[in-house]
């Protein structure tokens, strides 16, 4: 995985600015009377910094050259006094504004990026699996690191100092004229020189920096291949061949990362003489302009300064401009995260708890009764079914893709508190029928009803709390062995907690942790043990007590010895429930009340055990090695 | 570890020190233009030198400015060639180490660390060395160039500074010193941040099974709120800088006007130096700020040196220093004595407890164990992966030590359980078992592991490419390839670890077929899960929690060994 701040591939731009940067300020809308006085603020401090050069000029030409023709008259040194004083108020009103704004802005471009953050796991967490089966992890992970930093980056830096260097560039501009228009020319004429020079040594190295992000693109790949292969490398001696390979994409890297380099290094230098030069020629011009009478001394000594405070914000506003861009083809990414479609859901029937009366008829229960009920309203007249866990299947058919379809006219039917096992080969179909029972795909066509309802019409959140399901990775979270078993019921009381625990034979353990419950599981689990881990899963799936359970391969990476142990737990979780499971331990199957046998998305054999052994067909191959289960 | 580093500079030595060095007469250039300003102001425009000196002053100054840029162009060139340089001899040492890494430095590290360390560290490690090439001797002269010219106009006036840098000075180490921490804490709120995102990813399918979307979206806000805050309370202080910075400069500047006026009146000083003078306040103290800057860039990427250097001063703890060079294993044979082994070196926590072996030339032996019993680690003892703790080893009559590795290697091929193939053809990725092999020797290998078949259905065959990881072939096919690559080194020893797991039981008899037949002198080692694989082999070894429990027949073990009939009923249960 590539690290946060490395970028792989080609320069990147923005596909559409406009649309993007008016995104960016519809977010910034909440901060417009901030944002207001920020641009108030800049003027005030950009404004200060060139009244200051101006002070400087009167000063020169009322106290100083007075001064110097008539030495220390008491008046002068008062105007003087005056003068600088007056100056000191202006820089200090200039610092003090600087400083505002840039806490104004601190505060915009945190709480702006907090909302950009918040937009987007918000998104994210309602998005369907298919947005995530179909992505890289790194690829989502970027936006909340590389993409996220390059706007953090606009916002902080770009926004002020883009603003503050127009305002500076205009009033500098319109301060050279006031002062002298034949100097102004003069300048212009510079400016455009040095800009056209900018432009030439910049398109240069952008085509350098292309070719280096390629090469280091290429360079990173090959050592992430080399180092996550290093001991096939090792134990085929292939080391040298390792090196020679690293050596030359290394040297090409180098190459252009030099060349590249070079061009951003001498940017500076250039652009820094140039103003020199520009100084120089302004005092050439400056100095015959003032020896014949046309100009005075202060006004020479100004217009130099203003010279300087004119080139420095037209470089950096040249130098923003890469990082703008960058940083809104970050925003684009983010955007388009956040503008994907939701996972759908039209469901109205909801879950309830439900209690029956004397007469035995359901009513509903604003208290975990332990029974659940669905609940229709229709024509505003409220219906309420008990909950039991019958899932039907008639003529599913089903593809990842609609190219490719993986299920084809599945039907089945799961009486309540029967066990229903999938068996087959890896890709034939077996995780998708479960991914299909909770809707994290939705069918294509044919139909899939629990308890006679369709399950399309089942609000999606309810019909997934009425399901629980272990998985062949046990993903836990950070957090306390407590918390990661509570997940499954978040009412859960501590006692349930570990009653819990003590169903799937996960208390004893647990117990003997070194803070027992309240234990820190880091790092998904690794300090855990694999059946540790797979143990705590369950209890997570025994807390929630819901009808239906879905074991996918639940116990396909414990040894047979743990599995005896996690076996008892799943055995005592599976009692008076419908059970889904997948699973190529015989042991696991065997007793199922139904087992379906899966090749190609197809149910090619079904029946209890001993019916599809006296069948002699795939079922029994499988069971006799003839065949290899995966 | 900075004299590490510095060797890191080898080949560039040159450049390294030329970028400082040229950029002192970019320096002295810069820090002259303001003397000549002044000197044209003075004599030229106020005094009665005339037009002709001002224009030749002018001339003068556009010249210095000409070198300047020379001298600074030529400077950026040398610090770039360096700083890519120091990189890239830094890459090279850190792959060269990571190539030389035994499988325990490996398992030291992780690899996606060690990824992170030769890209992101090495990029901050470049933009360090930069840094410090072109401003670290750049800066300081600067500062004390700019400072002593201003003496020279006025040494008087000067005295401002003995106010303005102590002042400066404190506040930047104080803004420094402040920020620090507070940015640390930072980092760790954004890192907490990104891995409450990633373990979301990872275990998406429990969060949608659980319906707990609202549950993380507030666990994600409190996450997000805190990175807001602490973001806040580091850069509060670090957006002090910049009006800090101003109001020092702007401060002398108005104490020089004063003073300097004053003088101007008394006779002491002119117009022009005075102007100058101004410029070199400006000099002084943005070199005083960039000197600041270097510590921060400084400190900041410590933590990526650090982790560079980690690397570099990491021990091999497997090396043949001491093997006779020429020394070849005779056969295949292989024998354990009282062999124990742990990955922590830890006596107390052993993974193989005094193992015992003897395996002839040519035999087929299995090895079957439950998860965690140390079938792997028994295995990868053979080619020297791992070094055995206590006890030795015996491959072909010699001590595993007194081989070279190469030697050891070459003669005992492994297909290890996670294994991988590399992007290229697939030609070029069996190649890796013998560069030099033929296209008949390759057929006849991927033959003998059932891969050329499928081979041959694709439609480009041997030249078909792989993606990275071999990503685009199944997980039997992957497999089969990997037996094939290994096939082709003609190793007097094949080790097989669960690498059959992906193929289905037809083919896996016929790949053991042809090992029987085709390689009648090999010794082969067959780690695997299912009794079916192992049940032709001449011995069968079962582990249990790092012991060696039994050895024998498959026949012999059904009537003696426990866990042998558990593990066999347990695949055959139910069978009728």
């Amino acid at each position: 995985m590539p690290g946060p701040g490395h970028h792989n591939g080609k320069m990147e731009r923005p596909k559409n600015v406009r649309k993007t940067f008016g995104r960016i300020l519809a977010y910034l809308s909440e901060y417009r009377i901030q944002l207001a006085l920020v641009v108030l603020l800049i003027i005030v401090s950009s404004g200060a910094s060139v009244a200051g050069t101006a002070f400087l000029q009167q000063i020169v030409d009322k106290c100083l050259e007075p001064l110097a023709e008539q030495g220390l008259v008491p008046a002068l040194v008062r105007q003087l006094a005056k003068a600088v004083a007056l100056m000191l108020g202006i820089y200090v009103a200039g610092a003090m504004a600087s400083w505002v704004y840039s806490r104004i802005m601190l505060n915009v471009t945190t709480g702006t990026l907090f909302q950009l953050r918040v937009d987007m796991y918000n998104k994210m967490e309602t998005l369907p699996i298919r947005y995530f089966d179909s992505r890289t992890h790194g690829e989502i992970m970027s936006h909340y690191t590389n993409d996220a930093d390059a706007v953090r980056e606009m916002l902080s830096n770009s926004v002020t100092s883009v603003i503050s260097s127009g305002i500076t560039v205009v009033s500098t501009f319109i301060m050279m004229l006031v002062y002298s228009w034949q100097l102004t020319i003069v300048v212009i004429l510079m400016m455009f020189v040095m800009i056209k020079v900018v432009g030439v040594v910049s398109g240069k190295s952008g085509a350098y920096f292309v070719k280096r992000q390629r090469c280091l693109g290429q360079l990173n790949g090959y050592i992430e291949e080399m180092i996550e292969g290093q001991r096939v490398v090792k134990v085929f001696c292939h080391e040298e061949a390792a090196k020679q390979g690293f050596e030359a994409l290394n040297d090409e890297f180098s190459e252009a990362a030099t060349k590249a380099n070079i061009f951003a290094n001498i940017l500076g230098p250039l652009m820094n003489n140039l103003s020199h030069t520009l100084y120089a020629i302004t005092a050439i011009c400056g100095g015959v302009l003032a020896i014949n009478g046309v100009l005075s001394l202060g006004v020479v000594i100004a217009f130099l300064q203003y010279t300087r405070s004119f080139s420095n914000p037209i470089s950096q506003l040249s130098q923003q401009l890469n990082s703008v861009l960058t940083a809104l083809a970050g925003a684009e990414r983010i955007f388009g995260l956040i503008d994907q479609t939701c996972e759908e859901d039209a469901g109205t029937v909801t879950l309830v708890n439900a209690t029956e009366d004397a007469q035995g008829r359901l009513l509903e229960a604003d208290r975990h009764t332990g029974e659940w009920a669905w609940k229709q309203v229709e024509d505003g007249k409220t219906t309420l079914r008990k909950v039991e866990g019958n899932v039907v299947f008639r003529d599913v058919s089903f593809g990842y893709v609609p190219e490719k379809t993986v299920l084809h006219d599945v039907s089945l039917y799961a009486r309540p508190g029967q066990k229903i096992a999938f068996v087959g080969s890896t890709g034939a179909g077996k995780t998708t029928i479960t991914n299909l029972i909770n809707r994290f795909y939705d069918i294509q066509s044919g139909s899939i009803t629990y308890d006679g309802i369709d399950i399309q019409r089942i609000r999606k959140s309810d019909l997934r709390r009425s399901l629980s399901m272990v998985l062949q990775d046990t993903h836990l979270f950070t957090g306390t062995v407590r918390e990661n078993i509570r997940y499954g019921n978040l009412n859960a009381t501590d006692e349930e907690v570990e009653n819990a625990a003590k169903l799937a034979n996960a208390d004893g353990f647990i117990r003997r942790l070194p803070r027992g419950y309240d234990t820190m599981v880091t790092a998904d689990g690794a300090n855990l043990s694999q059946g540790q881990r797979q143990l705590l899963a369950i209890a997570r799936a025994a807390v929630a007590d819901p009808p239906v359970l879905i074991l996918d391969e639940a116990t396909s990476s414990i040894d047979t010895r743990t599995e005896a142990l996690v076996e008892k737990g799943m055995d005592r979780l599976m009692e008076g429930r419908t059970v889904f499971v997948i699973a190529h331990r015989l042991s696991t199957v065997r007793n199922s009340d139904a087992i379906m046998v899966l090749e190609n998305g197809e149910i090619i054999e079904r029946g209890n055990h001993d019916d599809l052994i006296a069948q002699h067909g795939r079922y029994y191959q499988l069971y006799t090695g003839m065949f290899e289960l995966s | 570890m900075f004299k590490k580093l510095l060797k890191m500079t080898k080949g560039y030595e040159k450049y390294t020190i030329l970028a400082p060095v040229v950029m002192v007469g970019e320096v002295v250039m810069e820090v002259l233009i303001p003397m000549v300003m002044a000197l044209i102001i003075d004599n030229g425009i106020q005094g009665d030198r005339g037009i002709r000196y001002t224009v030749l002053m002018g001339l003068l100054m556009v010249c210095m400015a000409v070198v300047s840029m020379l001298f600074g162009a030529l400077g950026g060139r040398f610090a770039a060639i360096a700083s890519v340089g120091f990189s890239k001899n830094l890459r090279k040492a850190l792959f060269d180490k990571v190539q030389d890494f035994s499988f325990a430095n490996v398992d030291k590290f992780s690899t996606a660390s060690l990824v992170t360390r030769l890209t992101t560290d090495v990029n901050n490690a470049q933009n360090a060395f930069m840094m410090l090439v072109r401003t670290a001797f750049r800066a300081p002269f600067m500062f004390l160039f700019a400072l002593l010219m201003a003496i020279s106009i006025n040494a008087k006036l000067a005295t401002v500074f003995l106010v303005a840098i102590p002042l400066l000075g404190v506040a930047l180490y104080f803004i420094a010193s402040t920020a620090f921490p507070r940015f640390r804490a930072m980092l760790k709120h954004i890192d907490k941040l990104n891995a409450t995102v990633q373990e979301n990813l990872i275990a998406i399918r429990v969060v949608k099974a659980f319906v707990r979307e609202d549950y993380e979206k507030v666990k994600f806000e409190d996450e997000a709120k805190a990175v807001k805050a602490a973001q806040r309370h580091a850069e509060k202080i670090v957006i002090l800088n910049m009006p800090l910075m101003q109001i020092c400069a702007n401060g002398c500047i108005v104490a020089v006007l004063w003073f300097g006026g004053n003088m101007i009146g008394q006779g002491t000083l002119q117009i022009g130096q005075l102007s100058s003078f101004i410029s070199y306040i400006m000099q002084i103290l943005m070199s005083l700020m960039m000197i600041s800057m270097i510590f921060i860039m400084l400190v900041l990427s410590m933590a990526s040196l650090n982790r560079i250097m980690e690397v570099l001063d990491e021990e091999i703890d497997i090396t043949d220093d001491k093997a006779d060079k020429s020394l070849r294993p005779q056969d295949g044979s292989i024998r354990f004595e009282n062999v124990s082994f742990s990955y922590a070196k830890d006596a107390q926590r052993l993974s193989l407890m005094n193992v015992n072996l003897d395996i002839r030339t040519g035999e087929t032996v299995g090895i079957i164990g439950g998860t965690g019993s140390s079938k792997s680690t028994l295995v990868q003892l053979i080619p020297r992966l791992y070094d055995v703790v206590s006890g030795r080893i015996l491959v072909g009559g010699h001590d595993v030590r007194e081989y070279s590795l190469e030697a050891l290697r070459d003669d005992v091929a492994m297909v290890l359980q996670k294994n991988v193939l590399f992007s290229g053809t697939i030609l070029e990725n069996l190649r890796w078992g013998n560069p030099d092999a033929t296209r008949q020797e390759i057929e006849q290998a991927c033959r003998a592991a059932q891969a050329h078949e499928f081979i041959m259905s694709f439609p480009d065959q041997y030249e078909t490419q792989l993606g990275q990881g071999g990503v685009n072939v199944s997980g039997g096919q992957k497999q089969r390839l990997c037996i094939a690559r290994a096939l082709l080194k003609k190793p007097k020893i094949l080790i097989l670890d669960d690498s059959t797991s992906a193929v289905d039981t037809a083919t896996d008899a016929k790949i053991r077929k042809a090992f029987r037949e085709q390689l009648p002198d090999t010794t082969k080692l067959i780690i695997a899960q299912r009794i079916s694989s192992i049940m032709e082999a001449d011995k069968v070894v079962v582990l249990d929690e790092g012991k060696v429990v039994d050895v024998g027949t498959h026949a012999e073990l059904m009537e003696r060994s426990e866990i042998y009939r558990e593990v066999y009923n347990s695949q055959q249960k139910g069978v009728a």
